[in-house]
């Protein structure tokens, strides 16, 4: 009897895992498994195709296209996710300070960003870093002095550090503004009454509390980073000689294979970069494991 | 309890099931608007119960062009789309080759990239499908783009003879007549910048192409190729003269002569309507293409006007072409013959062809057209009523010999963009390019399998 209630009850768990579980199997997993097996091959032009194992693999660890693409975006992580942090950080404490019609409206202006689409939003920048025809020729244009090309190859990382902000910065503060209204309220009454202030609640108590949601964004935005590609990949219309096919490594994976048909080592970079990402995202995670942590 | 878990779970898979099927009916929808279909034409197909072929393209005015071939034809119907323009085009093609499936009958193809997709086998020769017929209609040398060996592999539809477009009010204001040589151009433009002028021309990354021809122009040979020999290629892309050019056009843009904007972005266009460039080197088909995009309307109008390119040699004269496309037929088509007729009958018909240049969209291949005297003594509004086919284009395009092009045209297209971005930025010489350039491609070369010489 009791046997037979587990055995309907497994059953029903696997019901109800089900859905989930094909859409997993044949959208995630099986994808993943074509591709690994393709890049154990190469495919040439003159000579067919051929199993070459590793190879791809070390080629893609010796290629230079991939490993500046990928030193590209270690480098991009490395300035664009703290400003990202800080000013969402910056926002969410202000906004849960202050309450008012306004705060409501900017909280809304500030999360407005992130509703638009990357590609609308890279076509945007695209327009708004204009020489000729952007509001910073015009700005610039009341002193004298003419406006900084962020699609030249000198500022295209700072061009594309800000489009990347601008996006996700928002977003990452809804989270945190919904983590610091979880905080017992209580909890400050308390700090005040043992003579904290403003600045001391907000650094001893909310961010304290919120770590866990900011290790949270702190691993999507990395991932999300390291993955770069709609924003660079749409820019490049207009500034093909400062945004080459290797800019990024995924964009460089898009190109192998769908540009140059070399599924197989496009599969390769793919399956590289995500090496690199877990390697990033694994010491990460290494270097910052506490006592708790959402993972 | 237990009964409602059961239909709650029930239900949530037949949720499931329901979102696989949309799904699998958004797969196959995708496929059909990317052309292999024949259910999701652009057109509307008039004679419903003729077999249909299906076709990508992108002229401006292919609607027109694939409704008077369908009005006209009682054998055959083309289903019609435009999935995008050059490389996105290609991109969708390549995939559908790699895939096996989803590929057009009939394709709108660059001449430079006939060798990229022939060598993947997704073109048929359509030799014998009805070349006898049509053969006279077309110039040798129009054949032999389209050739590889023996084998034809699509029909010529426009090319893209080269002559430099100029504004004649900024040449008057600055008291310049057109260079004939590419010396005098240097000159010219280091007199308008004394003058405080705007950029002379403009030299960019992006347009690998065009770069590709002016290196011709002056003896570069960049590949040579026997299709009988298909593992064996030569690469020579560090020559004397590719150097040279590379130089001169890194010289004039470090001087600030030229601009090195990236062509065909909103930017180029504006600038070029505000007059920022005095010159545009370029190919026929760019009036249409610049009428298109909003050049020479309104106050501009009548400011253009169009001179040889200039040479090297003044003596020996060399004509190039940057561009130009045809029709081929892809190893998809599940009826070559019936593709290969529509490939030899779309724009091929008077209405279509005389459309097409009256409108400066094409620069006709097709003889009919090329010799029509009203095509050659066409006062051409863009140029302000100059007679441009007769005193430029038409003997630029005869004197044009035709190109061997390389089966990784992509490839070497990117990698020439990089490099002269690089010699723009000014962190390499023309020469310095040039040896990169070579050295990249033929790497690349050796790892697709071919030896190169």
């Amino acid at each position: 009897m009791r046997g037979k209630v587990r055995l309907r009850e497994h059953v029903m768990g696997w019901l109800f895992v089900g859905p989930f579980g094909i859409v997993f199997l044949t959208l995630l997993i099986a994808p993943l498994a074509y591709a690994l097996y393709l890049s154990l091959f190469q495919k040439k032009l003159i000579g067919g195709t051929s199993f070459v194992f590793l190879d791809n693999y070390v080629k893609a660890f010796t290629d230079p296209s991939f490993i500046s693409g990928s030193w590209f975006v270690i480098r991009f992580s490395l300035v664009s996710i703290p400003l990202q942090i800080i000013m969402a950080l910056a926002l969410a404490l202000i906004l849960d300070a202050v309450t008012s019609l306004f705060s409501r409206f900017s909280r809304l202006m500030i999360f407005l960003p992130y509703a638009i689409p990357t590609v609308i939003g890279a076509v945007m920048w695209g327009f708004l870093y204009s020489k000729s025809f952007g509001p910073l020729t015009d700005l610039f244009g009341l002193f004298g002095a003419t406006p900084p090309d962020f699609l030249g190859s000198n500022l295209i990382f700072y061009g594309l550090v800000n489009i990347v902000t601008w996006q996700w910065a928002g977003y990452y503060m809804i989270i945190l503004y919904a983590a610091l209204q979880g905080i017992d309220p209580a909890l400050y009454e308390a700090a005040r009454m043992d003579g904290a202030g403003k600045w001391q609640i907000a650094l001893r108590i909310k961010i304290p509390l919120i770590a866990p949601a900011l290790l949270l964004i702190l691993v999507f935005s990395l991932i999300g980073t390291l993955q770069f590609f709609n924003e660079p990949q749409i820019l490049r219309s207009l500034a093909a000689g400062t945004i080459g096919p290797d800019f990024t490594p995924n964009m460089y994976a898009y190109q192998q294979a769908f540009a140059l048909a070399n599924f197989n080592y496009g599969s390769a970079i793919s399956f590289a970069l995500g090496g690199v990402v877990f390697v990033g995202v694994y010491g990460f995670l290494f270097l910052t494991r506490k006592r708790r942590s959402f993972l | 309890m237990n009964k409602k878990r059961l239909s709650a779970a029930a239900a949530m898979l037949a949720a499931t099931t329901a979102l696989v099927a949309c799904s699998s009916d958004g797969g196959g929808g995708a496929t059909t608007t990317s052309g292999s279909g024949a259910s999701n034409c652009t057109n509307t197909i008039p004679k419903k119960n003729l077999p249909v072929v299906t076709m990508w393209g992108w002229y401006p005015n292919m609607q027109l062009v694939v409704d008077n071939f369908n009005k006209q034809n009682g054998e055959v119907q083309v289903c019609w789309t435009n999935v995008g323009q050059g490389s996105d085009e290609y991109d969708k093609f390549q995939t559908a080759v790699s895939a096996g499936t989803g590929a057009p009958d009939v394709i709108m193809i660059e001449m430079d990239r006939i060798p990229t997709f022939q060598i993947q086998s997704a073109l048929v020769d359509i030799k014998k499908y009805g070349f006898d017929a049509v053969k006279a209609d077309y110039s040798e040398g129009a054949w032999k783009d389209v050739s590889v060996g023996d084998a034809v592999y699509g029909v010529p539809v426009d090319g893209g003879p080269m002559a430099m477009i100029y504004r004649k009010d900024i040449f008057k204001k600055y008291d310049i007549t057109p260079p004939k040589t590419w010396a005098e151009y240097e000159q010219a433009a280091q007199k308008m910048k004394d003058a405080g002028g705007p950029a002379f021309g403009d030299f960019a990354a992006n347009v690998s192409a065009l770069t590709m021809a002016l290196q011709i122009q002056k003896g570069a040979a960049p590949f040579t190729y026997d299709p009988a020999q298909q593992s064996s290629i030569g690469v020579k892309l560090n020559d004397q003269a590719s150097k040279d050019v590379l130089d001169y056009w890194g010289r004039l843009a470090k001087k600030g002569l030229v601009g090195t904007q990236d062509q065909f972005t909103p930017e180029y266009i504006s600038g070029v309507i505000n007059g920022k460039y005095a010159t545009y080197v370029s190919a026929a088909w760019a009036p249409g293409y610049l009428t298109g995009a909003g050049v020479g309307k309104g106050k501009d109008t009548g400011k253009f006007a169009v001179a040889p390119l200039p040479q090297w040699d003044p003596d020996n004269p060399v004509q190039v072409n940057w561009g130009g496309s045809a029709f081929s037929v892809t190893s998809q088509a599940k009826n070559p013959e019936l593709a290969a007729k529509a490939a030899y009958g779309l724009y091929a018909d008077k209405e279509s062809l005389t459309h097409g240049w009256t409108n400066q969209i094409i620069f006709p291949l097709n003889l009919k057209a090329l010799n029509d005297p009203e095509f050659v003594n066409l006062k051409v509004a863009f140029f302000d009523g100059q007679q441009a086919n007769k005193e430029v284009y038409v003997p630029a395009a005869n004197a044009y010999q035709g190109v061997t092009y390389s089966p990784f045209g992509q490839f070497y297209f990117d990698a020439m963009t990089k490099q002269v971005s690089a010699l723009i930025e000014g962190s390499v010489t023309g020469v310095q390019a040039a040896d990169k350039l070579q050295e990249d491609v033929a790497k690349y070369a050796e790892e697709q399998g071919f030896t190169v010489q």
